[in-house]
């Protein structure tokens, strides 16, 4: 039996100091007061004193309540019985159901030996052409939606979810309205996915430490399972409370704040959670998907900041549609040579020509007379609008590859395009030709 | 340096990857340690101390300190921070602390375990030694003692560096195949000491290797085959250049293409703190892509230092003196190194959470005081050098850097430009806009010398200039109000921009353009920049450039040597003579 320890010195925000021995970094320990048990972690050790962050926060907690050391880090079960379940972020049922204890492995382990990745080869087909034709998402690739609030990124989330070819989804929920929750759970169940979906849910409602674990338990558990060969899609919403959990954290500990009162090692917390992305050599790979809301629509503060600095591109979700501008996969580059000859071309021209449609607008707007080559931009960004971007369609990439030559040939001639003149021979539409 | 020293000492906090401990003996600043988790020797974690107050050091460990507890025990080994240098270190891919991460995956499988140090260089492999110093051979530290061929390079077994005064060589290994750890020559001192010398040696990271001639003025291009880098911002061999950037606007894709094409012996990549997807493409790769100037794959040339952002933060400020420290040992056998480091911001937010753990007084942005002497010294180890034996070596060294809200006001970034020779900004609207490379055309800036000539340049940059101008005016005033002279004057620089500026590195001949191919399409632009055509409005005038550009485009996709360039280039001749109005 451990020894339990009585003498609390210090407690502020979420965190407890206790005079205490023979305690490890980062180990948990059992807080019983008044208002019942709850597990706490050790974020600090300083001579004869541990600082301990409560996870269902320090209210009530009185100097005399005892501490109980366990001897272990925080741990999650990797057993076949979590899919279908609904867990809290510390790992207790929240769906009624018993608990799970088998196969416990330990949450935040080391990183990936880039050795043993391989370079990501498949794509993964949304039929949103805004991402197949434009961005590509490719399997073990870490991508964010950049969004604001009230914009439908957790429907978009759920409905790539659902498209995407992947064995298992974990869904690590942080700090969600209870309806989102109960909106992701119905979505999932009546398109049949929920038994291969395992939740990892806080709510706003919850304390803010457990925000802190759900990502470490999330991707415990989508590695556990890529290791035996699945291919697993981590879906997190929303990083930004996650980044908020930490803040709130690094200010009660009194550590000095680099941007707007976030942490200095923001990024490299950050980093260690979407670095677990990954395409084992000879197993199987986990994919992320995050939601990071931008306060303000302001890409410069440091979470989405930081964010893009860490993943392979990210897709900007504004009125609604994925924005054509700032929208990025970084990896689209090693699948979109193998999908058709013109793929990479349709990319790059129509992108062009959208951003000229953008200047052209704006001349509009302040009244210039049109030229015949703004005209024809005009009428390409309407065609654009309308048949590529908005959310509702729903094509296949090649038809959505056929459906850029149209829009071109509709609104422009064949050298107008930019794009290599053997390509153009190739598909321009026979009509035109 | 108290050699051979090994005091044990006591831990008294553990703070994230910081630990204290109490000493009783005596310690050193930046000397290694191992903290012995549970105070068992299972699990030894590597740390250096870096700070001492009283009786009490600060050490940062290069790994997660979890377990650890007060009262741990922590072995000091009396030594700084070393890597070893010796022939088999081309081809290899190490973490920041010189672990050779292949050779871990091997023991450790799929995940990064903590505590295990392996051996930088193979002790198995034989190596082919030439004896080049004699018996009686009076020797200081750095001579050159016999040489075996590496990959591309012949590489110097030279007399440590760390040595003090002049040794007389008493026996020197003949002609054959040796591993790494056979001796190869025994020196005396003068004071009678004996000691061997291997193929190997230590040396401490954050010391530069200082034994050479002189420094000597950077002068000649470094030819990096990308066109609006060699020509417009040229980079010199022994020059520093950095590329700031924010997210997206392709500074990795742009450091991949220059450590694949740039001409230098030898190229190390120092990932540092970035994503690890990155340098698996580069581990990939590398070996299945042919260096075109040796015929060898790219990998022969080049050493990988891998400390991607999920692995442990101080060996992340490790890595880039790590790195550095290679490309000078390199360079001491008279061999021209590039040192690409994506990113420096990442290495300088490292220090920033070592800073802040210390509680030092933080500066802007809570980035340390000391930010800029470190950037500064850093950037210092670049040069072109004139060595002991008469021949010239270089490190060159080019940084990402990773501005925050890509704002390059930030610390980092100004730090940065305050020391380096070339200035090759990203743009966000570039990016966003497609226009790959991303290199700002008017922002940028470099010292050095282009690959074609320097007032061409200068025009064209002109050109760019003024084509921005009427672009801003075009849009307060509108294409009607613009007069066709600068209506002209915008197309040719649309025009530059499409046909020379942007390069496709993803094409196999589009992606590498030699200094050769550049001044032969510089030459044939700037005729077009120069010329003046008969064009009556500004449709005509759009629709003629828009042409042009396109034949251009296409002959860009062309081999020099292929008969449709040749082929091309004769329609673009014509195209040109259409609406010339200068008699060629």
């Amino acid at each position: 039996m451990r020894k339990v320890y009585h003498k609390i010195i210090h407690i502020a925000g979420n965190v407890i100091t206790v005079e205490a021995d023979d305690v490890s970094y980062n180990e948990l320990a059992e807080v019983t007061s008044a208002r019942g048990v709850s597990l706490a972690q050790v974020i600090r050790l300083a001579d004869g004193k541990v600082s301990l962050q409560v996870f269902a926060g320090s209210r009530g907690i009185s100097t005399g309540d005892q501490v109980r050391f366990l001897g272990r880090e925080m741990q999650v079960s990797s057993s076949e019985a979590l899919l279908g379940r609904v867990f809290t972020g510390r790992g207790t049922p929240r769906d009624g159901r018993p608990e799970v204890t088998s196969d416990m492995v330990d949450i935040g382990g080391p990183s990936v030996n880039p050795a043993k990745r391989i370079i990501p080869r498949n794509m993964i087909r949304t039929n949103i052409p805004m991402i197949d034709v434009f961005n590509t998402l490719v399997e073990s690739q870490k991508l964010p939606i950049f969004s604001i609030a009230g914009e439908p990124y957790n429907e978009l989330l759920a409905r790539i979810a659902l498209q995407a070819e992947v064995d298992v989804i974990v869904l690590g929920g942080m700090g969600l309205k209870y309806d989102d929750y109960l909106k992701f759970k119905n979505t999932l169940d009546e398109q049949g996915a929920l038994s291969r979906t395992v939740m990892f849910i806080h709510t706003a409602a919850d304390p803010t430490v457990e925000c802190l674990m759900v990502p470490d338990m999330s991707l415990a558990v989508a590695e556990q399972f890529a290791l035996e060969g699945k291919r697993v899609l981590a879906l997190l919403t929303d990083m930004t409370n996650f980044a908020d959990a930490l803040k709130e954290i690094a200010i009660t500990m009194e550590q000095i704040p680099a941007t707007r009162g976030y942490p200095g090692d923001l990024y490299s917390q950050l980093a260690s959670r979407y670095e677990k992305a990954v395409d084992f050599d000879s197993a199987g790979s986990i994919t992320i998907l995050a939601v990071t809301t931008m306060p303000g629509d302001d890409v410069t503060h440091p979470v989405p900041d930081n964010t893009g600095y860490i993943t392979e591109g990210q897709f900007y979700l504004r009125h609604g549609r994925i924005e054509p501008f700032g929208s990025l996969s970084r990896l689209k580059q090693q699948v979109n040579g193998k999908t058709r000859p013109d793929h990479r071309a349709i990319m790059d021209s129509m992108i062009r020509l959208y951003s000229d449609y953008r200047s052209t607008l704006e001349k509009q707007s302040m009244g210039f007379q049109m030229s015949a080559w703004d005209k024809k931009l005009l009428k390409y960004g309407k065609l654009f609008e309308k048949n590529m971007m908005d959310l509702s369609v729903n094509i296949s990439l090649e038809d959505a590859l056929d459906l850029g030559w149209k829009i071109l040939a509709d609104c422009f001639d064949r050298n107008e395009v930019g794009i290599k003149t053997d390509l153009v021979e190739q598909y321009w539409p026979e009509a035109k030709k | 340096m108290a050699e051979g020293k090994k005091n044990t000492e006591k831990v008294v906090a553990v703070n994230g990857n910081m630990i204290t401990i109490e000493f009783s003996d005596r310690v050193m600043q930046n000397e290694v340690a191992f903290a012995k988790v549970g105070g068992s020797n299972d699990v030894k974690l590597k740390s250096e101390v870096i700070r001492v107050r009283g009786n009490r050091a600060d050490l940062q460990v290069f790994e997660s300190t979890n377990g650890l507890k007060v009262g741990d025990e922590v072995e000091f080994t009396g030594e700084l921070l070393s890597v070893e240098l010796g022939p088999g270190l081309l081809t290899q891919v190490y973490d920041g602390l010189q672990n050779p991460l292949p050779l871990l995956a091997e023991k450790s499988g799929f995940f990064l375990q903590r505590g295990v140090y392996l051996r930088a260089l193979d002790r198995e492999t034989k190596w082919a030694f030439t004896p080049i110093a004699k018996v009686g051979d009076k020797v200081r530290p750095g001579d050159r003692i016999g040489s075996v061929p590496e990959g591309v390079v012949t590489h110097y077994i030279m007399v440590p560096f760390a040595w003090k005064g002049e040794w007389t060589l008493e026996s020197v290994a003949p002609a054959g195949e040796y591993t790494v750890d056979e001796i190869m020559a025994v020196a005396v001192s003068d004071q009678g000491e004996k000691r061997n010398i291997t193929m190997t040696q230590q040396w401490p990271v954050k010391i530069p290797i200082s034994d050479y001639a002189e420094k000597l003025l950077p002068e000649k291009t470094l030819v990096t085959q990308q066109r609006t880098i060699d020509t417009f911002f040229p980079v010199a061999v022994g020059g520093t250049f950095c590329t700031p950037g924010p997210f997206g606007a392709g500074k990795t894709v742009l450091q991949h293409a220059i450590s694949r094409y740039a001409e230098a012996d030898v190229v190390i990549i120092a990932a540092c703190g970035e994503r690890a997807g990155e340098v698996v493409e580069i581990l990939r790769e590398f070996p299945e892509l042919e260096d075109p100037r040796t015929g060898q794959p790219l990998i022969n040339r080049s050493i990988i230092i891998c400390n991607t952002s999920s692995m442990p933060v101080a060996a992340r400020e490790a890595s880039v003196y790590t790195a550095v420290t290679l490309a000078e040992y390199y360079r001491q056998m008279g061999l021209n190194t590039l040192l690409l480091a994506d990113s420096t911001s990442r290495w300088a937010q490292a220090l920033r959470e070592m800073s802040g753990r210390l509680e030092e007084i933080p500066g802007e942005e809570a980035f340390p005081a000391y930010l800029e002497s470190l950037i500064a010294g850093f950037y210092e180890r670049a040069g072109l050098v004139r060595l002991r034996t008469g021949e010239i070596g270089s490190v060159t060294i080019g940084g990402a850097v990773s501005p925050a809200g890509g704002n390059f006001e930030e610390p980092v970034t100004q730090a940065t430009l305050k020391v380096v020779g070339a200035f090759l900004g990203l743009s966000r609207e570039r990016s966003d806009a497609r226009r790959y490379p991303a290199i700002h055309p008017l922002d940028s800036w470099s010292k050095y010398k282009s690959v074609v000539d320097a007032k061409e340049v200068e025009f064209a940059r002109g050109i760019l200039r003024q084509g921005a101008e009427v672009n801003q005016m075009m849009k307060v005033i509108g294409e009607e109000g613009t007069s066709l002279a600068d209506f002209i004057v915008y197309l040719k620089s649309e025009f530059l921009d499409y046909v020379y500026l942007q390069q496709n590195t993803f094409d196999n001949i589009d992606g590498a353009s030699s200094a050769e191919r550049q001044r032969y399409m510089f030459d044939r632009i700037y005729k077009v920049l120069t010329g003046s055509f008969s064009l009556p409005d500004k449709d005509t005038a759009r629709s003629y450039f828009l042409n042009l550009r396109q034949m251009f485009m296409d002959l860009n996709y062309l081999a020099m040597d292929s008969r449709e360039f040749k082929e091309q280039e004769a329609a673009i001749e014509a195209k040109i003579a259409e609406r010339s109005t200068v008699n060629a």
